[in-house]
């Protein structure tokens, strides 16, 4: 028990990868078992996370369950881990939604064996990112999470994958590249890459040292922006964002959902553990520009969503539109540093993450189940469902609500905070926000509106199309999804006070 | 220190080869049966070799001997690995372990996969390539380093002319001769000079390269013989603008050469700079270091630029080497502390990498009959084994993190960064471009659909092809996962280069 | 006057003699099949010679003996060894020549020969010296024109005569200048009197060149290489061989005595001709021998270039540099002989001689490819073979002599070499015969080739990995000439 306690994050870590590597060694013809043992590996991290959440203590500032051991000695970079109330719940949110993507594969029968290990190894990348206190390790996993996805989407996806998982790839290593290269730079100035160091030594700097031959507000002002950059490819923020649909549309539906789900908000985590606390000047500073393309994300979003035809298409965009209120309120925190404003939009951000985390995961199977029946996403071929599939139907709609905002669930207590903390620092990125929120809803019902209203398509009433009711393993997923996000939408207290005070803690 | 390790690691490679020649011609699986036996001790030992140093207290040369060869003229055999050339030392046994693996070959007459043809000759030049490159990495004696220089070099000829691709293999086994030679005999030059001067001013005869260190050079001596001499051996690791022998070396060269040539022939040109060029001439070094430096960048986006573009599977691997040894050049030019340990563990790392690539490559090409990218696809159905560790050595090789490719390129970023941060900025950009050709042409080539003219007659690798590959895919994944397993060692190598460089 | 220093000073020739004297007594006497055995005898007699004069006629302190003809040193006997070393392999190489190896005069002429290249070793007079040289080279006249029937051999022969005698008569000439300008014919007394302050270096330049005429025939530095690829390629091949590396060597004993001992005072004056000569037959000789197809012309170009290299040494004009060219004249004995054994061995069965009949050699005889191997690496500047070795030991005296763009130049000219030489031998393992049916034509080897090319393989890579014995000679040799 004492060595679980203190390698608790370790384990959590690397289980997964030692499940894949004992996964190795299963005869690849039994698709059964590796499926099964896929699925209860990946519940082990997240029983231990239950332990972490457990164990945590949101009153204490500061990192938690800290882990540090010797990595490369000879740039300073050691493997050190921690959480706090941000990390922690994305290490919960991540370690949630493995296994439920991983029952959510089980209708994968191409090559189960290198899926399951890909998934596996894609959790360990994630997690790694969430806990990693050093700026190195967070850069390492930051890296590794991309190579099971690409393949995931490469060798899993539908028909346009090699397009799209180039296109992920490329996208993403590019946006990394300025990443690296700022990292790099920090390391060289400071000789370290321990983030807690970081935060301390690169705010110490006073105004008229010369780094690198340039001023320090130079040389901020650029690794800023390579870091921003970094995250906002990974957000993704409009421009940035056009890998997305391509991506989440090719992707296998699991992989769609952790995408969605966890991918995704590595990017806006990068943008709170690292951008804010490293470059707080430079954020308030260009904290407008943010805003301007987190609501053009929002807004921008929602119009493309609404402009699809293909029904994966629009859950993707719709996802843009979702993580620029996650923006949104990183950029209002940003400006608006240490007042009470801030404090409200980052939690609000960091929920927004979590809710989406869920409602996008849930959204995206949703469309996985009904184009493993039909093999369409084309709106305009479904129609008039609902008297087919009442319980699948319920539960769209339900989904799609939490999606959309409505009180009651947990998208609105989210998107509400990012507002109330955004409305007062940006008030007119806020209004236009606002509109793009419509929009929202719009599309949403859109959506809901073509494939379970209107008349209904006789193709898959009858014969050999006919559309199956879901099955209860798809229950099985989409049921714990359900019931969190009601109990958020409830009561989100349990999860906003673990965030709150890491929040308070840090800006 | 008793066992004379270092003699017997270097000195193996040439006995065997010689016992090897004395077999019968006919007897090709007893040959290459000893072969192997010779591979697999070579292996054991330089591990030992590399774990004592590891394990131990990790300062200055160890295992070291010193026979008097030449008196008259100060020439000694003397061995002795520091933790620059321990890993390199290691990378070569690796290499001629996994070398001998792949060319032992499948003699089905449908497959004919890996040496068949006049094995016994094969082996023999092959180990005295392996004897000779041995040979430089230990040796600390500055005559003794050229004389090996030159006996790694010329096997590579017949190794090529003979067993090569017979389309441009003796036009390619000639550049390359050349090219090496030439390089080779323009550091001679400048060797035999520092070794006058060092006479005149300390009135000992020596090739030692220890005392060399201390003969106190001129400044203006180092600065006119330094270029000669570094660039005379970086021709052998590819640096540009004088890399055009490599990639035509490679293409032409059969697996396990190319794998020999790649993984540690190149290193052999980087190493040798470093080792006479770099600490030998300190203050020729920091003068001419930002030349070398833009050489270094240029060949860094040039080689991955132009690997972008290849067809041929062997050609694009060539220039990613170029790219890659670019970067090795590219942390030596850096003459600061990150930067050459990232150097160090990047010919480690490439050394393995290359190894990697050119074997499954080699393996594909005995299978398929071409190596042309557009003509390949669906080998992963056919050769799953292949397939995964091509893809590792790919990710090493876009500088994943992970894998022993990012352990050793960001710190020779962070070197660079620390000299100039524009070349930095400028070089990375092969990152994205390596691993947009790494990711198409694993995509090609593994996964899409298989050609209609490949099916039915291309079929699995060996069990010998698999242990290779697992063998190398090893190491990548473990020096990725724990540098310690290799950066402290290189390390206490690169404080002796710093000393210098701050000494002189 | 007659001490046993004096005989010991000229045991091995007085050997030599013994031996031909034998050969001729018992040559009558044995049938047709029978004559090649004077090969054995040959071969054997001065292994024996060689083992005697190790055991009995070693020098001690540097004396001068035959009222100083004759200097006794190590210079001297390490030469006279190679010499006979040359000799006994050559004998053996001779034996299965078709039309050579079963005359008993071969040999004969050969060992008087050898007697005359001993005593050029040795020769410490300028009488001595010139007869000497016409000792060693007038039987050469015979055996380059020994095949009666072939015309090319009567042409080489001949042509052969003809420079040779101009050349010496020539150098006779310079030799007659020396002697007035002197009045002494003892080299060492010449060194005191044909001094710079005796004599105007416009003079000396001009006795020099006569000089270097002749000496240059010898060694066959260009500008007086012409007869050489003619009379190699006409010549039996093992007379070649012996004519490329014995005779060659000898020049150069003759150089080194006589430029060391005789002129150093005009060094200013010679070294500056010498480096010139090295260049142009270092550049000529590889540049010529690029465009070759016949084997024996290629190897003549190629002994060419190499006399360029050795003069290197010469040029350095110090204790290291005399060294160095004993050395290279060491590895490059055993290294051409090789080659020219190889070349003999195989046209001797095939009866070719171009360089595109050695396709598919690697597969008719792996043995017989392997030793080309060594050979032409060797002669390439290869490790682990002499070559190498003794090229950088030449390049070294040259960079100590502060002659670095000669050095640079030999490293240029080493650069074609190695493309021609890999050349050959890319026929040798690459190509193959027409028809790709090289196991119905096998190369075999008789004994005697077996036994000489073992035996100088053997001696190429010992020179080129176990160098320090060598050297340690070579200057214990050159020791002499400094002191």
């Amino acid at each position: 028990m004492e060595f679980i306690n203190d390698h608790l994050l370790s384990l959590i870590l690397f289980l997964p990868t030692i499940a894949a590597l004992i996964m190795l060694f299963l005869p690849s013809g039994e698709t059964k078992l590796l499926r099964w043992f896929a699925f209860a590996t990946s519940l082990i991290p997240f029983v231990l996370t239950l332990v972490l959440w457990n164990n945590f203590d949101p009153n204490a500032t500061g990192f938690q369950f800290e882990e540090k051991y010797v990595w490369y000695e000879a740039i300073n970079s050691s493997f050190h881990l921690g959480v706090d109330g941000i990390s922690l719940s994305m290490v919960l949110l991540t370690t949630f939604l493995t296994p439920l993507a991983i029952l959510a594969s089980f209708s994968v029968t191409d090559r189960v064996k290198p899926y399951m290990m890909l998934f596996l190894f894609l959790e360990t990348g994630m997690l790694g990112v969430f806990m990693a206190l050093d700026l190195l390790i967070f850069f390492v996993f930051w890296e590794i999470g991309l190579v099971p996805m690409y393949f995931l989407i490469n060798q899993w996806g539908s028909a346009n994958r090699d397009y799209a998982s180039l296109k992920f790839m490329i996208y993403t290593m590019g946006g990394s590249l300025g990443l690296l290269l700022a990292v790099q730079m920090l390391g060289v100035l400071f000789g370290t890459y321990d983030l807690l160091a970081l935060y301390e030594r690169w705010n110490s700097l006073t105004a008229d040292s010369v780094l690198l031959g340039m001023s320090v507000g130079t040389v901020k002002t650029i690794a800023f922006w390579a870091f921003a950059i970094a995250f906002a490819v990974k957000v993704p923020l409009w421009p940035f964002h056009t890998w997305l649909p391509d991506a989440h549309t090719e992707a296998p539906t699991a992989g769609s959902m952790i995408l969605a789900g966890v991918l995704l908000k590595l990017g806006a985590y990068g943008f709170i553990r690292l951008v804010l606390p490293l470059y707080p000047l430079e954020a308030k500073i260009f904290a407008g520009v943010l805003a301007v393309l987190a609501v053009g994300a929002i807004v921008f979003g929602a119009f493309g969503s609404f402009g699809q035809t293909d029904f994966k298409r629009l859950v993707a965009y719709s996802s843009v539109n979702h993580m620029g209120f996650v923006v949104l309120g990183i950029a209002a925190a940003g400006l608006a540093a240490g007042t009470a404003d801030a404090h409200i939009a980052m939690s609000g951000a960091v929920l927004q993450m979590f809710n989406h985390g869920l409602s996008a995961a849930g959204m995206f199977f949703l469309v996985g189940v009904i184009y493993e029946r039909t093999h369409t996403r084309n709106l305009n071929d479904f129609g008039g469902l609902f008297p087919l599939v009442p319980i699948y139907g319920g539960i769209l709609i339900f989904t799609s609500m939490a999606s959309l905002g409505l009180p009651g669930l947990n998208g609105f207590v989210s998107e509400f905070m990012v507002v109330r903390g955004a409305y007062p620092v940006l008030t007119i990125y806020t209004v236009i926000a606002m509109l793009g929120l419509l929009f929202t809803g719009a599309y949403i019902l859109k959506g809901i509106k073509s494939v379970l209203h209107g008349p209904m398509n006789e193709h898959w009433a009858h014969g050999e199309h006919k559309l199956t009711e879901i099955n209860t393993r798809e229950l099985f997923v989409i049921v714990p999804l359900m019931a969190l996000m009601l109990i958020l939408g409830i009561w989100p207290a349990w999860l906003l006070e673990v965030i709150n005070k890491a929040v308070v803690a840090l800006f | 220190m008793n066992f004379p390790i270092l003699s017997v690691i270097t000195f193996l490679p040439f006995i065997a080869g010689v016992i090897i020649l004395m077999m019968p011609a006919a007897r090709k699986n007893e040959t290459r049966a000893v072969a192997l036996a010779t591979a697999t001790i070579d292996l054991l030992l330089s591990g030992w070799v590399y774990l004592q140093y590891l394990l131990g207290d990790m300062t200055g040369y160890q295992f070291l001997e010193q026979y008097n060869w030449l008196p008259q003229l100060g020439i000694t055999l003397f061995f002795g690995v520091d933790g620059m050339s321990a890993p390199l030392v290691l990378l070569t046994g690796i290499v001629m372990f996994t070398g001998v693996l792949i060319s032992w070959g499948d003699d089905d007459p449908h497959v004919m996969s890996g040496i068949q043809d006049r094995p016994r000759e094969f082996f023999a030049f092959l180990f005295l390539l392996a004897g000779g490159v041995f040979g430089v990495f230990v040796s600390l004696d500055l005559f003794m380093l050229f004389f090996f220089y030159e006996i790694a070099v010329f096997p590579m000829y017949l190794l090529i002319a003979i067993w090569g691709w017979v389309k441009t293999r003796e036009y390619a086994a000639m550049k390359l001769t050349l090219y090496l030679f030439i390089g080779s005999v323009v550091a001679l030059v400048g060797a035999l000079a520092m070794y006058w001067v060092q006479y005149q001013n300390t009135g000992v005869l020596s090739f030692n390269m220890l005392d060399m260190e201390t003969a106190g050079f001129s400044t203006a001596f180092q600065n006119l013989w330094f270029l000669p001499v570094f660039l005379g051996f970086a021709v052998l690791g590819g640096i540009w603008p004088f890399h055009n022998w490599s990639p035509d070396g490679h293409v032409a060269a059969p697996t396990a050469v190319s794998m020999f040539h790649a993984g540690v022939l190149m290193k052999l040109g980087a190493f040798a700079a470093l080792r006479v060029g770099v600490m030998l001439l300190p203050e020729g070094a920091k003068t001419w270091a930002p030349l070398i430096m833009g050489f270094a960048g240029v060949a860094v986006v040039y080689g991955a630029y132009i690997a972008f573009v290849q067809t041929d599977l062997k050609y694009m691997i060539g220039f990613s080497s170029v790219s890659h040894m670019g970067l090795v050049v590219l942390g030596v030019s850096t003459l600061n502390e990150t930067g050459l340990v990232g150097a160090g563990v990047q010919m480690f790392s490439h050394g393995v990498m290359t190894a990697l690539f050119f074997a499954v490559t080699g393996m594909i090409y005995d299978r398929a009959h071409t190596r042309m990218i557009p003509e390949l696809g669906g080998m992963a159905k056919i050769m799953p084994f292949a397939a995964i560790g091509f893809i590792i050595g790919g990710l090493v090789s876009m500088g994943m993190p992970g894998f022993s490719g990012f352990v050793a390129e960001f710190p020779i970023f962070m070197g660079v960064w620390r000299e100039q941060w524009l070349v930095a900025v400028i070089s990375s950009i092969s990152i994205v471009i390596t691993a947009a050709y790494i990711m198409m042409n694993i995509r090609k080539v593994f996964f899409s659909p298989l050609p209609e003219n490949l099916e039915g007659h291309v079929g699995d690798v060996t069990v010998l092809d698999k242990v290779a590959i697992v063998t190398l895919c090893l190491f990548m994944i473990a020096i990725g996962l724990f540098p310690s397993v290799m950066v402290p060692m290189v390390s206490t190598g690169v404080e002796n280069i710093m000393r210098l460089l701050g000494g002189a | 006057m007659f001490t046993p220093i004096t005989f010991a000073s000229i045991l091995p020739e007085i050997l030599i003699l013994a031996l031909g004297l034998l050969i001729l007594i018992f040559e009558p006497f044995w049938k047709e099949d029978q004559r090649r055995n004077a090969g054995w005898l040959t071969a054997g007699g001065l292994l024996v010679t060689m083992i005697v004069s190790l055991l009995f006629g070693r020098p001690g302190e540097p004396t001068a003996t035959l009222g100083g003809m004759i200097r006794f040193d190590w210079l001297g006997f390490f030469l006279k060894m190679l010499f006979m070393f040359a000799g006994a392999a050559t004998a053996l190489l001779l034996m299965d020549h078709e039309k050579a190896g079963k005359r008993g005069e071969a040999y004969l002429l050969l060992l008087a020969s050898l007697l005359g290249m001993n005593l050029m070793a040795v020769s410490s007079d300028l009488v001595m010296l010139y007869l000497a040289i016409e000792t060693a080279s007038i039987p050469l006249y015979i055996l380059s024109g020994f095949l009666l029937n072939d015309e090319r051999s009567t042409e080489a022969g001949f042509k052969y005569l003809l420079f040779g005698t101009v050349a010496s008569t020539v150098m006779l000439y310079g030799f007659s200048l020396v002697y007035g300008f002197s009045g002494t014919t003892d080299l060492v007394e010449i060194a005191a009197m044909f001094t710079s302050s005796n004599l105007s270096p416009l003079l000396g330049f001009g006795v020099l060149v006569l000089i270097l005429v002749g000496l240059g025939f010898k060694v066959s530095a260009v500008p007086f290489h012409f007869w050489a690829p003619d009379v190699y390629q006409g010549a039996p091949t093992p007379v070649a061989g012996y004519l490329s590396t014995a005779s060659k060597a000898a020049g150069f004993a003759v150089v080194l005595r006589l430029f060391f001992i005789a002129f150093p005072d005009f060094s200013e004056v010679w070294m500056p001709i010498l480096a010139l000569l090295a260049a142009i037959s270092m550049t000529v000789g590889n540049l010529l021998a690029l465009p070759q197809t016949n084997i024996k012309r290629l190897l003549a170009f190629s002994s060419i270039s190499h006399a360029g290299y050795a003069l290197i040494g010469v040029v350095a004009f110090s204790e290291l540099g005399a060294t160095s060219v004993v050395f290279y004249l060491a590895a490059y004995i055993a290294t051409n002989l090789l080659a020219f054994g190889i070349v003999m061995a195989f046209s001797r069965i095939t009866g070719l001689e171009e360089i595109t009949d050695y396709a598919g050699l690697s597969r008719r005889n792996p043995l017989l490819a392997l030793m080309m191997l060594a050979a032409f690496l060797s002669l390439a500047g290869m490790p682990p073979f002499g070559g190498f070795v003794a090229k950088v030991f030449v390049f070294a005296a040259g960079v100590e002599a502060n002659f670095v763009w000669l050095v640079i130049v030999g490293i240029l000219n080493s650069i074609i070499g190695v493309y021609y030489y890999l050349n050959v031998l890319k026929y040798v393992y690459l190509y193959r015969m027409p028809g790709e049916d090289e196991e119905q034509h096998p190369v075999p080897l008789t004994r005697p080739y077996t036994i000489a090319l073992v035996m100088l393989v053997v001696g190429v890579v010992l020179i080129g990995t176990v160098f320090a014995p060598w050297f340690g000679w070579s200057s214990d040799g050159v020791f002499v000439l400094f002191n």
